[in-house]
Order: structure tokens, then sequence, then C-alpha cells
């Protein structure tokens, strides 16, 4: 069965950002940006049905800049087939990227489309499950652990008291959580490979998408600081500050 | 202007992430309906009519919506929300697989994990790991919203007396089924709603080690959380995990034990009152966010610190 993935172009999680001094946005300016740590979970999984039999072709889908490109070329180098690139702008709502992963799932027929669970940028935990409501598709979140059989597949969800299992009739999507597999790393030899791979860039305009958005971002501020603690020198201080000073036990 | 809660519950209670959702939305102003959907959930429904603000607890009992599917429960939430100003839900596992599932079928952004209400038409939320927070307005006739329960104090549980309604619609998708689940057992408190909450990381070692954990906790009346990288390294289960792919805390006092304090694990336990460091790292960043921190071997200091309190 074909397998869609779709990975997403973020800031690297080791980067601390900043707010702009205007207060219009984060300052990506010069900033280290890798695939969204979820997305290289889905990626990782989708290479992974391949490599067991259960899936015959991945293809890899990302919406946003040309630069986006890169990230598109690092998933075929972890093992997937070929790649489509949905040019738009940045910073898409997650409305606006499942209405264009709608029209690439009615173009390609997936059996089964595997998105992160949230990118690590917008923290907003909406796409997949936006996608599936578009396609009329069941959907199967925060998975980590994912069986194909026959027209089903069973995914075991990472829920707030520990775990459920869902069975979900295929065609299905499928977001992942950390706790589904252990992503690989492209090798030199694949990351040269990946170079001769298709990848087709198309508008949004030709698949008929609107990006059209019913909020907006009025302004980004930094956090209130918590300003600087003490260092105590014993238990016994610690729990005399704990008692009297800050009175929470 | 009137809101639509929909109301999380489990074993037959309502879980208390839905008072600090019904704190949002009376924020927000207007009146205050709450959807209970489950199977066999007249208790619930009860329990929902007192909490406090609410004027109208709307019941949808189907054997549809047990475990809250949300290929069936969303077309329900849809079909109510078109009479509806703004529809929310706690920003919980359940809100957040069935709300934006609902906000494309209504064909509207979807605003996730609200911490603070500007407007009726304006929010506040935190981005990139809580390292920034965006004040968003929406434009949308239904503004569909998940609500950080860390962000609003919760409304109290009774006092209330709301009129019962029931919702004949029945939506069966077809297309997903429960199978089973497993549940981790505790009987300390729920780690989202408690005053305290002992963490521990990769410094405790193994998962034997948390026992030590466990008693000061047991002691002070704490729940006891984990960050990631003692949850990878197989410590503890999953759902202990504080941080930004896990549980947000807000606690009174967080005690972090020998944990290094990376950005992913703060955005979880940042804005708590009062945090205590207990790392033998002196350069570990969790100092830089602690109120109070003591460069020590955990082992020594956790023991003491549970005979001294």
């Amino acid at each position: 069965m074909k397998v869609l993935v779709a990975v997403k172009r973020v800031v690297d999680y080791n980067v601390k950002v900043r707010v702009k001094a205007d207060n219009s946005g984060v300052d990506l300016a010069n900033v280290k940006m890798s695939m969204n740590p979820f997305c290289e979970i889905a990626v990782e999984e989708a290479v992974r049905l391949k490599e067991k039999g259960v899936a015959s072709e991945i293809v890899v889908v990302s919406v946003g800049p040309a630069t986006a490109q890169e990230q598109l070329r690092t998933a075929l180098a972890l093992g997937a087939d070929r790649a489509i690139l949905v040019e738009a702008a940045d910073e898409l709502n997650s409305l606006a990227v499942a209405k264009a992963l709608k029209a690439v799932v009615d173009k390609e027929q997936p059996q089964l489309v595997i998105l992160g669970k949230q990118a690590i940028d917008s923290d907003n935990n909406q796409t997949g499950q936006m996608l599936a409501a578009l396609t009329g598709y069941a959907q199967g979140t925060f998975a980590s652990k994912v069986e194909v059989a026959g027209d089903k597949v069973n995914v075991t969800r990472e829920i707030d008291g520990g775990l459920q299992t869902v069975s979900l009739s295929l065609p299905a999507i499928v977001t992942t959580d950390l706790r589904l597999n252990e992503p690989r790393y492209a090798s030199l030899p694949n990351i040269m490979k990946a170079k001769k791979k298709p990848l087709e860039t198309i508008t949004p305009d030709a698949l008929g998408v609107s990006l059209a958005s019913t909020t907006k971002t009025l302004k980004v501020e930094a956090p209130a600081a918590r300003s600087a603690g003490i260092k105590v020198k014993s238990v016994a201080e610690l729990v005399e500050k704990l008692k009297n000073e800050a009175k929470v036990i | 202007m009137t809101i639509l809660v929909v109301a999380e519950h489990e074993n037959g209670a309502v879980a208390p992430a839905t008072l600090n959702t019904v704190a949002a939305a009376a924020k927000i102003g207007g009146d205050i309906h709450v959807l209970v959907a489950g199977q066999n959930v007249g208790g619930v429904a009860e329990a929902a009519t007192k909490i406090a603000g609410v004027s109208k607890v709307l019941v949808a009992d189907n054997a549809a919506y047990a475990h809250a599917l949300p290929e069936n429960v969303a077309p329900l939430v849809v079909e109510l929300a078109k009479a509806y100003s703004h529809v929310l839900a706690p920003a919980t596992t359940n809100g957040k697989n069935i709300l934006p599932r609902v906000a494309a079928l209504l064909d509207v952004d979807q605003i996730s994990e609200i911490i603070s209400v500007e407007s009726a038409d304006t929010f506040k939320r935190p981005i990139y790991a809580g390292n920034a927070i965006a004040t968003v307005q929406s434009s949308a006739a239904v503004k569909v919203i998940t609500v950080r329960t860390t962000g609003f104090d919760a409304v109290a549980a009774e006092g209330g007396s709301a009129a019962v309604e029931a919702v004949a619609a029945a939506h069966d998708a077809g297309k997903s089924s429960f199978v089973g689940e497993e549940l981790a057992k505790s009987d300390r408190p729920e780690l989202t709603a408690a005053k305290i909450v002992v963490s521990g990381g990769r410094g405790m070692g193994n998962g034997d080690n948390f026992k030590h954990l466990y008693s000061l906790a047991d002691k002070l009346g704490a729940a006891v959380g984990a960050s990631r990288a003692a949850v990878d390294a197989g410590f503890v289960p999953n759902d202990m995990q504080v941080g930004q792919t896990g549980k947000i805390v807000a606690p009174q006092l967080y005690i972090a034990v020998g944990i290094s304090g990376a950005i992913q694990h703060l955005a979880g336990m940042k804005d708590s009152k009062v945090i205590v460091a207990i790392n033998k790292d002196e350069e570990a960043p969790i100092f830089q966010v602690a109120d109070y921190g003591l460069v020590a071997d955990l082992f020594e200091a956790v023991p003491e610190l549970e005979k001294l309190v």
C-alpha cells in the first residue's frame, strides 16, 4: 500500500528562540532549521512499514516555503521514494495545511497518512485531526504502536491515564508520539542517492486550495521571566525556607 | 453569546479539567452549557449540573460515544456547535483529539491551549515550547478552543443548579472501534491537579530508585512526575512525563530531582509557584529557574528531605 508522510521545516529543537523587538513574531533569521522531531518519527515509521513489506511506496509531502526542500531531501535520504512540495508562505495555520494535504491525498490516494502529533514551533497539535475530518477518515492520534492487519490498522495511543488501543478502517490518519520509534540517521550514500529521487513542486492554486484563515496573530511576546532564586547549603535550610519563606509545605 | 464546554469525564465522574475549562468560559462571558457525551453517563450529567456557573447540561448517552472516539463525537459536537459562539474543551488528550476535528468540519481554525482570555475573540497561548506567548484574534463564527487547564483556577464543583437536556442525535461513523486500554494505577493525586509535584530525571539512575521519590511524595501528599529522559530510559511509564510533549503542570511546589532542565521539560513546569531543584551538577540549567537550588547528591538529599518534612 501507499503511505503518505507529511513533514514540516521548523526551528531546530535545541535552539533557544528570541522574540523580535517589534513583537511581530520569533526571530528566525540565521537560526538553524530542521525537520520537526515528530515528523522524523513519522518518516521512520513509514520506512519500517516498507521494510516489513506492508508499504509499497512512501510519498513525503511538505506544505511550506521553498527551503522546505531540504527537509524533503532528508526524508528521501531516510528511505522515502518521492517528494511533493506544496509551495506556500511560511507560518500557515493548521487548517490551511490540512486543506493542502487533503488535496494531495485526493490525488495520491494513500492507504495510510502519517503525521507528527505536533510541530514544536506552533505547538498546535491539530493538522492530523483536521486532515482526518476533511477526508472523512478515522484517526489514530498520539500513536506509540501501529500495526496494519488486512484492511484495518490497530493503533496504540498515549492518553492521559496510560494507553488506549483502537482499531481503524483503512484508509486512515495516524499521528506519531515520541515513543513510536527511534528515527535512524541518513547515511552519506543515501543522502547522495536522495538527490536523484523525484521532488515535485506544486502551488496551492494548482491544487485549488484556499489558504484563508480565521485567526490572526496580534503580537508575540517573551514570557514573564522568573527571577533568579537562591542556592541553599543544606536540606535543613531548604525545608526551613519552604516552610517559613515560601510557605508551601 | 452562549458557550458550549465539552466535558471531560472518567469512571462516572467529571474530571477536574472540566472545572478549569468552565472557568475559562466564565472569563469569556455569556451562558455556559456543558456537553456530556458517553455511554451510561447519567451520573456524570447529574454531577455536571452542580458545577458553578453552568446553566444547562446536554447529555448525549449512546454506545457510539463510549471511549470518546473522535469519529463519532466530533459530528455530534459539530451538530450542536452551530447554536454557539464558542466551543471549549480542556487541552487533555481527549480534547486535543476531538476539537481540531470539530473545527475542520466547521471550516474554522482551532486555537490550542489558551492560557488567558483577553476578550471574547482574543486569547493568549504559548508557542515554541512556552518560549513565546502569542496573542491571537479569531474572526470565526464559532470559536473552537482548547484550554490549558493550569492557566485557569477551577470553578466550584458544587453549588450550581443547571437544567438537563437529552440530546437524541446518534452519530456512528463505523470507521473506528475501541480495542482496549491499559491505565496506570496510582493512589497519589492526579499529576496535573496536584498541589505538590516531585519529579525525577535521568539522575535517578534506574526505575527502582524512584521509590525514594514515591515515599517523599506520599509524605507530602504529592504527585510524582518525570522528565522525558527518565521515561525514555524506561524508569517510569510515559503518562508521568512532564514537558512540552507530556503533561503541563503548575503546582504550588515543584521539586525537580536529578533533572537537568532541558527546554522541553521547562515548558511543562515553569509556571509552578515555587520550584526546587536538587542536582549534583551546579551548572544544570534547572538552577536558572529554581527558586531554591540545592547542589547535592540526590540519594543523600531526598531521604534527608523526607525525614525533615
